[in-house]
């Protein structure tokens, strides 16, 4: 079994905001591109053009319907990868130490070459974060792309995860949530985000942001406050025209 | 004990980084192509990222654009031209060399030259290069040359150009830095696809309001803020209730509508006059306003109108165009309580939204201080913006009454005073540009010589219309005839139902471009696989010949006599030109390139470098020299040295010292744009950033820079008098006149001012019996048919189940694995359903083009593209169902020739499951090897 750190330096991770995610999957394949030549064994796909095509990824986008009751159904774009936790069970649980959680950032990793792939880390994860390689056999993470982040190789404004780099939308945030001044601790104050699953007590680094109220009209419908904004000028067509001949002396 | 081991955090990242224009879709974003030292030593892609400073995307890069790797090392691609050997559709090909190729080629193209090149259809599909080639076409001298805008966006495009000199997309974007109130209407996920994703985030950034008008609410429509899920064909009259109550209630601009629009232009009104509904103009031509200095008439550019006169002249009352827009929409007909139950929406919902659009466009006024002198010489110290935006594209664009509910949409920008001010919608150079400064269509056919002019462009009037003599189409597609009077984008989608019936004519070549016509890109495929196959008589075929270019193995190759094999495009020459379909943004004019970062490990070719050559071979003019000889001699010796006027080639950048757009060839272009990027950009000074239409200082711009030759103010065209031409004519009226048969339908239709019809096929297809709407819509992390070969891309939309309703599901007591048979008039499918609730109750749809045949594409013919998916198009026929009046009328929009595939009603029954998805076409013969098992590649290792 393996040891956590007992505290890091820095607490690294994302935030993703549900409400400006629209699920187009970009980030999805950016980081299959960059995890593939990067870190470790490539993100492989086993059938890659057969019946049942099984590849890899660290990163996937899951979508939900939601239905409240009084207003129409939402659907929800929900990326998904290695929350980074602070009590992370798949590092306590893994036999060799190959999993570990880094003493400086609080990244957790897979050291490749003393993985067995016995994938107790995978069973562990509550969140289905890490994937077994099906061609490779390793066990795969994210990695919050540790070889960006720090690249000396990269200009600086790249070194980012290739997810945040690569996100239309801008809806994926990385940052510092030790410190309170970061971007992504201000953007979970400022929209109150959220801890996945608190009750598994893995203390995820990540946050989500939810989304914002939708179809309020549904909700107030009794109430047109509106209303008193279109007061006809007129009800005829004649008499829009001359209102609009007025309305052109004016200027 | 916590212990970690000693890790790289700066490994080297690549080799070179080669950056050029990502082709994964139509938007054109530029990448930074990561490459490494292969095996072999020779440079490999290795990663694709976002390229920052590109105008389009800004670094961001989306998951098609991110696969691209994939796309290069794709088993499907092929790998030499190929001839046919067995028969037409069962894809036996032997690999030829190019000469033999093109040998080939030229024996059959050039008989059809010195003869009748009518009898050549040369379409090109999802074609970047368009005005190369439609140059080739036109040097070639056939008529029939088009590429797929007509089963595309036509509708959009054309409408906003005789609108407003633009529309949407490619022609302008929202003010994403200032609006406030942002709408989007139907549209398909990559038109386009990172710009708008980019522009979401700034709106959700700031707490910008996003309401989403869709049948259903995936993607943009998933994080709008307010979802309208309206009924499908419906839009045009939700717009127009919105028009209604805006109108009522005084919040339309009176100021801009005078000044900008034609709002003020005197409209002949005397229905007995063979004139009627023609403007009053001058001896100039010159349409004519009451002038509200003087009150007497004056033309409506130099003039600020009185918009409430009327004006007597010669026994004709004629009034202005706002009393008309007025009298139609402030009509109960209108009303929201008249059309609420019609397009789904309560009455109370669209008042509401009317009163948000005007509490935002008049309540939150943007102000900037910024000096502008508009085209009457009036100085204004400040740009006034009503932060009101619109988008949308092929869900409205897509119905026999697109064009005019795309009318409508622009007409209520219009009225909002929000089109090209702060906030609204912004015009992308070249674009604004009016219908009349767009050439014609031309058709003229003279053997041996070129054509005489260009094919597509704008009508004006009947004298306009593609017709020969006798008044026949003189187009094999019946582009531009009382049909589809306006049919600015050709109609490519009719050219082999129209070629296999030899109406109007027969023809003898069918040349083809990256279209896949024998699957996803026809309406009603199994009948278009048959007419590619169907033998005459004599056992000739009745398509006599067929050549096709594409990269991979498509459906579309099986049914070619000759394939001229493309390089993908990593691997050529290209050019993103302001001639063609730009990448401007509102605030800069920008062009690009691509080039080949990559050399092709085979034997194949950049079509656009074998247009080249077969050119040279026909000896067409501008592809020769004066000795005979090949002018140029690959597509990037055209990019830099064509001159398609006087200083304006098909790229602007690098032109001269100034770098103004316009200037002499340079030889060194080519670098200079590899050297910058892959791409040019303009910026637009401060002063021309808004109101382009009449901005003086835009106007110089755009001159300057070489997208006109001399200012073109306008006034946008809230009627279109072109539209009433055709209607004169339809009353019997002038020397062109149309069919008999088809009088009554351009009388109701081709309206000048917008109006809402129901979809054609409501009126064809019992609605009782076929209830149900059915649509696609295209995945973000897919291009048609181009993904599934894409070993990443597949994994994440491998196959496409039909998305059935809440209200549906039930009433057909469907479970989840459920399979269900839906049957429209012309056809019927058999596939995997799906429940969705967050869509339109009366509405089903799925993923357009997943759906793959056996064979194609290199995929085992047991991928679920091939045993779950499916396509729609079985089910859409290029023809509306017979109604007992004699005639078949075509599934179009009647103005523009548009495919109507998103008019189709079905009903839906539930079935046992099928072994696979039905109708289940044999395997085509693949002319590529079969794919390998896995995929696990690291270049660098």
């Amino acid at each position: 079994m393996t040891d956590l750190p007992t505290s890091t330096a820095r607490k690294l991770g994302l935030v993703i905001d549900l409400d400006t995610c629209v699920g187009c999957h970009a980030c999805v394949v950016a980081c299959k591109g960059w995890n593939t030549e990067n870190y470790g064994a490539p993100l492989a796909d086993k059938d890659a053009y057969g019946a049942e095509p099984v590849g890899s990824f660290l990163n996937r986008i899951h979508s939900y319907e939601v239905q409240p009751a009084n207003a129409p159904a939402q659907l929800i774009h929900f990326p998904k990868s290695c929350l980074h936790c602070e009590g992370a069970p798949c590092v306590t649980v893994c036999p060799t130490g190959a999993s570990y959680k880094r003493v400086e950032d609080g990244i957790v990793l897979v050291n490749e070459s003393d993985c067995i792939g016995c994938g107790l880390c995978a069973w562990a994860c509550p969140y289905g974060a890490r994937e077994m390689d099906p061609v490779e056999n390793v066990m795969k993470k994210c990695t919050l792309c540790v070889d960006r982040i720090y690249n000396e190789n990269l200009p600086e404004i790249d070194r980012e995860p290739a997810c945040v780099r690569t996100c239309p939308a801008g809806a994926r945030h990385f940052g510092d949530f030790a410190d309170p001044e970061s971007n992504v601790s201000q953007l979970v104050a400022e929209r109150g985000g959220i801890e996945l699953m608190p009750e598994q007590e893995t203390k995820p680094v990540n946050r989500y942001l939810p989304p914002r109220p939708k179809d309020e009209w549904a909700k107030d419908a009794e109430i047109d406050v509106l209303a008193p904004l279109l007061a006809p000028v007129a009800e005829e067509p004649k008499g829009l025209l001359g209102w609009l001949d007025k309305a052109l002396e004016r200027l | 004990m916590h212990r970690q081991p000693a890790l790289d955090t700066s490994p080297k990242v690549s080799d070179e980084v080669r950056q050029t224009t990502c082709y994964m879709c139509a938007c054109r974003c530029g990448i930074n192509v990561h490459m490494k030292d292969g095996p072999d030593g020779k440079k490999q892609v290795a990663y694709i990222e976002g390229n920052r400073d590109h105008p389009v995307n800004q670094g961001v890069l989306c998951a098609k654009g991110s696969a691209g790797i994939m796309q290069v090392t794709a088993p499907s691609r092929l790998r030499a031209p190929l001839k046919r050997v067995g028969a037409r559709g069962e894809g036996k090909f032997e690999e030829i060399s190019w000469d033999e190729a093109l040998e080939l080629a030229t024996k059959w193209l050039k008989p059809i030259r010195e003869t009748d090149q009518s009898k050549l259809a040369f379409f090109t599909g999802r074609d970047q290069s368009q005005s190369f080639t439609s140059y080739w076409a036109q040097a070639f001298g056939t008529p029939n040359y088009a590429a797929h805008g007509g089963f595309c966006s036509v509708n959009m495009a054309a409408a906003g150009i005789y609108t407003m000199g633009g529309a949407f997309w490619e022609f302008g974007q929202p003010d994403w830095d200032h609006t406030k109130l942002f709408m989007l209407f139907g549209v398909a996920e990559d038109h386009d696809s990172n710009p708008i994703k980019i522009g979401l985030g700034k709106l959700k950034a700031r707490g910008a309001k996003v309401i989403g008008v869709n049948p259903i609410r995936t993607g943009y429509n998933a994080i709008a803020d307010e979802w309208v899920g309206i009924t499908p064909g419906t839009d045009g009259l939700f717009i127009l209730a919105l028009v209604h109550e805006l109108l009522r209630a005084g919040k339309i601009d009176v100021n801009y509508l005078a000044r900008y629009t034609n709002a003020g232009v005197l409209v002949n009104c005397n229905e007995e006059d063979p004139d009627f509904g023609l403007f009053l103009r001058d001896d100039q031509g010159c349409a004519l306003v009451i002038d509200r200095a003087t009150g007497k008439p004056a033309p409506a550019e130099a003039a600020i109108p009185d918009l409430a006169a009327t004006h007597r002249h010669a026994g004709v009352t004629y009034k202005p165009v706002l009393h008309l827009i007025a009298e139609r929409y402030m009509d109960a007909a209108y009303a929201p309580e008249a059309v609420a139950e019609r397009i789904g929406i309560s009455a109370e919902r669209i008042k509401r939204i009317a009163g948000e659009i005007a509490r935002v466009a008049f309540e939150e006024e943007i102000t900037i201080d910024q000096e502008w002198t508009d085209f009457r010489g009036k100085k204004h110290d400040k740009m006034i913006g009503r932060p009101v935006s619109f988008h949308s594209m092929r869900g409205i664009s897509a119905h026999s009454n697109g064009f005019q509910t795309c009318r409508a949409l622009h007409m209520l920008q219009i009225l909002l005073g929000s089109v090209e001010v702060p906030g609204g919608f912004r015009f992308k150079p070249p674009y604004p540009k009016p219908s009349y400064a767009h050439p014609k269509p031309h058709c003229k056919v003279t053997p041996g010589q070129p054509l005489d002019g260009p094919h597509l462009g704008f009508t004006h009037g009947p004298e306009d219309l593609c017709l020969k003599e006798d008044g026949s189409p003189a187009r094999i597609d019946k582009a531009f005839t009382w049909e589809n009077p306006m049919s600015a984008h050709g109609m490519m989608h009719m050219v082999i139902s129209n070629a296999h019936a030899g109406d109007p004519y027969e023809i003898d070549t069918l040349f083809m471009y990256m279209a896949n016509m024998s699957w996803n890109s026809s309406m009603n495929t199994s009948e278009v696989m048959r007419m590619l196959t169907d033998k005459k008589d004599d056992g000739e075929y009745k398509i006599p010949h067929i050549i096709y270019s594409d990269a991979y193995s498509s459906e579309m190759v099986a049914y070619a006599d000759l394939i001229l094999p493309d390089a993908t495009y990593l691997e050529r020459h290209d050019c993103i030109s302001l001639l063609d379909r730009p990448i401007c943004e509102a605030d800069g004019a920008a062009d690009a390139i691509r080039w080949p970062v990559v050399e092709p490990d085979r034997d194949v070719r950049g079509f656009q470098s074998v247009l080249c050559e077969l050119g040279a071979r026909l000896d067409l003019p501008g592809f020769v020299n004066e000795d005979g000889s090949q002018k140029y001699a690959d597509y990037a010796d055209y990019i830099v040295n064509h001159e398609r006027r006087p200083g304006v080639g098909p790229l602007s950048g690098f032109r001269s010292e100034e770098d103004t757009g316009r200037g002499p060839v340079n030889p060194a272009q080519m670098d200079k744009y590899i050297e910058n990027g892959g791409f040019w950009l303009k910026h637009i000074p401060d002063e021309a950033r808004y109101y382009k239409p009449w901005n003086m200082a835009y106007q110089d711009w755009a001159v300057e820079t070489g997208l006109y030759d001399k200012t073109l103010p306008y006034l946008f065209q809230l009627y279109v008098e072109p539209m009433a031409k055709y209607q004169r004519a339809a009353r019997g009226h002038g020397l062109i006149q149309p069919p008999d048969h088809l009088r009554e339908r351009i009388k109701a239709t081709l309206d000048p001012l917008p109006i809402w019809y129901p979809p054609f096929l409501d009126g064809h297809a019992d609605p009782e019996e076929y209830p149900v709407q059915a649509l696609t819509q295209r995945p973000m992390a897919m291009y048609h048919s181009w993904g599934s070969q894409n070993a990443w891309l597949r994994q994440i939309h491998g196959a496409n189940p039909l998305y059935v309703p809440t209200k549906l599901w039930q009433k057909h007591g469907f479970a989840e694995g459920d399979w269900a048979r839906l049957t429209s008039p012309s056809g019927e499918i058999t596939v995997p359903v799906v429940h969705m609730a967050a869509l339109n109750e009366n509405t089903v749809w799925t993923w357009n083009a997943i759906g793959k045949r056996k064979g194609a594409w290199a995929l085992d013919t047991d991928a679920p593209e091939v045993t779950k998916g499916f396509l729609l198009n079985h089910l859409i026929d290029e023809l509306l169902p017979e109604r007992g009046d004699g005639m078949r009328w075509s599934n179009s929009d009647p103005i523009t020739g548009q495919a109507a595939w998103f008019d189709l009603r079905v009903k839906i029954e539930k079935v046992r499951a099928p072994a696979e998805a039905q109708p289940a076409h044999p395997a085509q013969g693949s002319p590529v090897p079969d794919a390998p098992a896995d995929r696990s590649q690291k270049v660098g290792a």
